[in-house]
């Protein structure tokens, strides 16, 4: 019996839960975690500005705040609620998707955000986690035998296409990788059968040649760019070159805080935002590096441990959807930063300047330790009390 | 509970796998962060390092130029220049209209400056206005609160305080143009001027001296954010010559408007105390930079201003070529000093008849009294006695039909004809005929002034092959060294034969009926010995030998003949050689010999008192 049940001897009726008894399921070591990789963003973004608060540091400090206030209330909310609504949020934000394909603002060459007067909303964001919470929602009645029918499969998979689509079409090519990766790892988890993933993989590998005509011509660069930065070195291939001197520069222990060349002079470009992690790598070298890569694992790890904890289906679903969500953030981050992968732009989660995706991540948390608080809560098939 | 068990197994085991991709990715990107932060830290530190570093040159002052005595003939000045910075001037149309009430600027500068500032990156000074005043620079420090973002900038200019005089020694400095760029990281700067013609140009390298750096640290746009190193570099070598520019000025007073040239030298050391070429031009037209019309005036004048005579003209010697005939004649033996040659006015070879320049003839003419009237018949027959192929050995040994080594550019050669030469250039048999025409310096043969002089201090100095030169120290790239006292190879020529031609000389500037008779100097210790040339430009046709041979004066001045006199004095212990051209000039006894009479006087003069303060000054 490896299924988690209460431990003996526990008093709570974890079905019935008070507030006072959920704030005190509050997981600390998550937002410890949490508040310490917003640190490390803080620590650089005044560095950033030049030894300087404004105009990156305060504000980020802000949003972060504001971001664990709702984390706090997410977490708190009965997670059957957020089962109970998952297809609602799905349906807002396709609707929000649409809204911006029509009339969103145009930034950076891409439609991708909706000014609603206070905020400035990325659907794109709100989209990454409807997804998962559906899904989650989706695959969490489903038995080992429904998941291997393949018409069973045919619902989430048009769930999730349709995402993926419409934020192609804004064009954001960063957002759609993580749908797509995200999404896919909720249906591994769920036990969709191996074989098709391959099947998956391999014409996905074979259409390659096909979605390269659908590509922009910025992207088709990037990608050749990254394939071979040296041939243009002061054009397009600027950005990773500039970004691979500066890491490089740093070196084993770093140039000192606030004494990186490459970004105090500005050939880092994006510094407080994509790039954020050069400059911190640059200043603190690979012993910061990997402090930061040390941090990301144990949030990763802890959202597992999380997800591995949880009595339900949805739960385990969410818990692990975000998670791989936020580990696809870093990584694509990172990787893109060290010339790994192509630019596409992916901020660096909790720690790059950007409103959006700060509170949007923690959002997502928020859902993880709503997770964890409500663990041994049993949820029925559809979302109610018990079957 | 239904099949919770189930799918919580397979939930844990696929856990495990995708936490084994990711931390497959992790590894990655540890692997990848120690490859580029360990193994490759020194190729990209050192990116860094360029990309942080930028190099700026400092020019260094360019060495000055001296005469002999030390006055300065070329100097560096003081240039203010105003600069205006767009990014701190608020309005620049309001700067430029407050800057145009203190200094005068014209639509065309501001036009300029509108360009500029838009080309170039805000922080990038751009020049109003070079070369102000002091009263100008005052006047704008003065006003400088009202004048944001407006800077006065010192940078330095090459001027040569005696303007023409010298000119063509000196040459001039000017913009560095594609074919001048040797690799000198300096050539690159903007506003940077190289030597052009004149020792300027030959001496450039010592004259530039080593640029200095320095190191600034620059961001991304290119903003100078601090200096992190400066290396001050070398000034240039400062160079003395050998010119004396009293008598250069002298020299060239007495030249005036003639198109002209004289070269005065010390016969033992090769140091030139005069060349002199008039017209001259002034240098510091081309620093500054030349209108069209300053150049067009420059360049079409039929008289060559531009032109260094002394060395780069090239004139028919004239009789001055007939000491080293007479040389020849002696060394080959095809005379002997008593030998008579009778004179009738005429001679005759073949069918052609070769007129001496007395229309009634000289008479019998031995060597000395041939070299006093400078008698063609004498000339005509020893010439052809000797032949012209030792006629133009003995000239080479005497400097001419070859570059005498100046350290000056733009010297010819000149041309000293033997029959191989003919043959090559003309493909034709040489005429015995030519050996007579150019046995009195005329046809073919052509020499610098610089090589008469130069061939007139080897026949005073006893034979000794001496080189001109003009800076007095030994240049290198980096230094000036002082010149080894000069041991110069023998002509060959015998003391004998040597003293035979410079009793001649003598006789044409101290015996009555010499053609340099009237010029002669009497002053003690000053006796000069000389010899007139007269170089024809056109034919003198039978014709015009029957009606009367036209005056000079009567002539367009394209066709007047060339006047020459070559000269070395004192007498007694020669010391000083001249050679004075006057193009179109007229004859070379009436009026090269006179010029080349005062400056010698001029120049003897100086050099006793030299003398005479050297021996106050000890005494």
């Amino acid at each position: 019996m490896i299924r988690p049940t209460p431990r003996a001897g526990s008093h709570l009726n974890r079905t019935e839960m008070g507030w006072r008894d959920k704030i005190w399921q509050i997981n600390w070591p998550l937002i410890a975690v949490l508040t310490a990789i917003a640190s490390v963003g803080f620590l650089t973004l005044y560095s950033a500005a030049q030894g300087s608060l404004q105009p990156w540091a305060v504000k980020s400090m802000v949003r972060f705040a504001m971001g664990i206030s709702i984390m706090v209330a997410v977490a708190l909310v009965d997670l059957r609620f957020w089962m109970r609504h998952a297809y609602l949020f799905y349906v807002i934000s396709v609707i929000l998707l649409v809204a911006v394909d029509l009339r969103g603002t145009i930034g950076m060459g891409a439609q991708r955000w909706i000014d609603l007067g206070f905020i400035q909303l990325q659907p794109s964001e709100v989209a990454k986690i409807a997804v998962i919470l559906a899904l989650a929602r989706y695959f969490h009645g489903a038995s080992y035998q429904d998941v291997g029918r393949p018409l069973f499969l045919l619902p989430p998979l048009l769930m999730v296409m349709a995402p993926i689509a419409l934020v192609l079409k804004q064009p954001d090519l960063g957002t759609a990788m993580m749908v797509l990766m995200s999404s896919g790892a909720i249906f591994f988890m769920a036990g969709v059968r191996l074989w098709k993933f391959a099947i998956i993989v391999a014409s996905g590998l074979a259409s390659i040649p096909v979605a390269w005509q659908f590509l922009h011509d910025y992207q088709k660069r990037r990608v050749i760019i990254f394939l071979n930065p040296d041939q243009d070195p002061l054009g397009a291939g600027y950005h990773i070159t500039q970004s691979k001197i500066a890491l490089g520069s740093g070196g084993i222990f770093g140039k000192g805080y606030m004494m990186g060349t490459q970004s105090r002079l500005n050939f880092l470009p994006e510094k407080q935002t994509d790039f954020i992690f050069t400059m911190f790598a640059e200043e603190w070298g690979l012993i910061g590096g990997l402090f930061l890569l040390a941090l990301y694992v144990l949030l990763t790890a802890l959202g597992y441990a999380i997800a591995l904890r949880c009595r339900s289906q949805f739960g385990r679903l969410v818990a692990l959807g975000i998670t791989t969500t936020f580990f696809l953030y870093f990584f694509i981050n990172t990787a893109m930063v060290m010339g790994l992968v192509p630019v596409v732009g992916v901020p660096l989660p909790l720690i790059s300047y950007g409103g959006t995706a700060m509170l949007s991540l923690l959002f997502g948390w928020g859902l993880v330790m709503s997770a964890y608080i409500h663990r041994d809560l049993p949820i029925g098939r559809r979302g109610a009390h018990d079957d | 509970m239904y099949h919770d068990n189930d799918r919580f197994k397979i939930f844990a085991r696929r856990a495990v796998m995708l936490a084994g991709g990711k931390a497959v990715l992790v590894g990655a990107l540890a692997a990848r962060m120690y490859y580029l932060q360990v193994l490759e830290s020194d190729k990209y530190t050192m990116l860094a390092e360029d990309n942080r570093v930028s190099m700026r040159l400092l020019p260094p002052p360019r060495g000055q130029i001296l005469d002999r005595n030390g006055v300065a003939m070329a100097i560096n000045q003081h240039n203010y220049r105003v600069l205006v910075v767009p990014e701190d001037t608020p309005a620049m149309a309001y700067t430029l209209d407050a800057l145009s009430t203190i200094i005068t600027l014209t639509d065309h500068d501001r036009a300029r400056i509108a360009k500029e500032a838009k080309r170039r990156r805000s922080f990038v000074p751009i020049t109003v206005r070079e070369n102000l005043s002091w009263e100008e620079v005052a006047r704008i420090e003065v006003n400088a609160p009202d004048l944001p973002g407006v800077l006065i900038d010192v940078g330095q200019s090459r001027y040569y305080p005696l303007q023409s005089l010298g000119a063509h020694i000196l040459g001039y400095v000017s913009a560095v143009s594609e074919n001048d760029l040797t690799g000198d990281p300096l050539e690159e700067l903007p506003g940077f001027r190289i030597g052009k013609g004149g020792v300027e140009k030959i001496y450039d390298m010592a004259l530039r001296g080593k640029g200095g750096t320095s190191s600034l640290e620059v961001n991304a746009v290119g903003r100078v954010i601090r200096e992190l190193e400066r290396n001050e570099g070398e000034p240039g070598v400062n160079l003395t010559l050998t010119l004396d520019t009293r008598l250069q000025e002298y020299a060239a007073q007495r030249l005036g408007d003639e198109s002209a040239a004289c070269v005065v030298m010390d016969i033992h050391t090769g140091e030139v105390l005069v060349m002199a070429s008039t017209p001259s031009f002034d240098p510091n037209a081309f620093n500054r930079g030349l209108t069209t019309e300053e150049w067009k005036t420059l360049s079409t004048n039929p008289r060559s201003p531009l032109q260094n005579k002394a060395l780069s003209g090239t004139f028919a010697p004239g009789s001055t070529f007939k000491l080293v005939v007479a040389l020849a004649a002696l060394e080959s033996g095809a005379v002997t000093p008593d030998q008579r040659v009778f004179c009738p006015g005429h001679m005759q070879l073949g069918s052609i008849k070769f007129h001496c320049w007395k229309k009634g003839g000289h008479g019998a003419q031995d060597l000395i009294s041939a070299i006093k009237n400078s008698c063609d018949v004498y000339f005509y027959e020893i010439a052809r006695r000797v032949g012209i192929d030792k006629i133009a050995e003995v000239a080479r040994r005497f400097g001419l039909g070859v570059s005498t080594g100046i350290d000056l550019p733009n010297e010819r050669s000149g041309l000293i004809p033997d029959r191989a030469w003919k043959r090559k250039a003309m493909k034709q048999p040489w005429h015995p005929g030519e050996t007579l025409v150019n046995g009195i310096g005329q046809g073919y043969v052509l020499a610098t002034p610089l090589q008469l002089a130069t061939m007139t201090a080897r026949i005073a100095n006893g034979g000794l092959a001496v080189e001109p030169h003009v800076a007095r120290d030994l240049i290198t790239d980096q230094a000036a060294l002082i010149r080894p006292k000069p041991e110069w190879p023998s002509c060959g020529m015998s003391q004998k034969n040597l003293q035979l031609v410079r009793k001649g000389m003598f006789a044409v500037s101290n015996e009555p009926g010499g053609t340099a008779f009237r010029a002669r100097i009497n002053q003690d210790g000053m006796w000069l010995s000389g010899k007139t040339g007269t170089a024809q430009v056109r034919r003198i046709t039978m014709r015009e030998r029957e009606t009367g041979v036209k005056k000079n004066e009567d002539l367009p001045w394209k066709e007047r003949d060339h006047a020459l006199f070559v000269a070395y004095a004192p007498e007694d212990n020669p010391r000083y050689s001249i050679a004075v051209v006057v193009e179109h000039g007229g004859g070379g006894s009436a009026v090269a010999a006179p010029i080349a009479r005062d400056i010698m006087i001029e120049v003897q003069k100086r050099e006793r008192a030299r003398m005479a303060g050297l021996n106050q000054g000890t005494g």
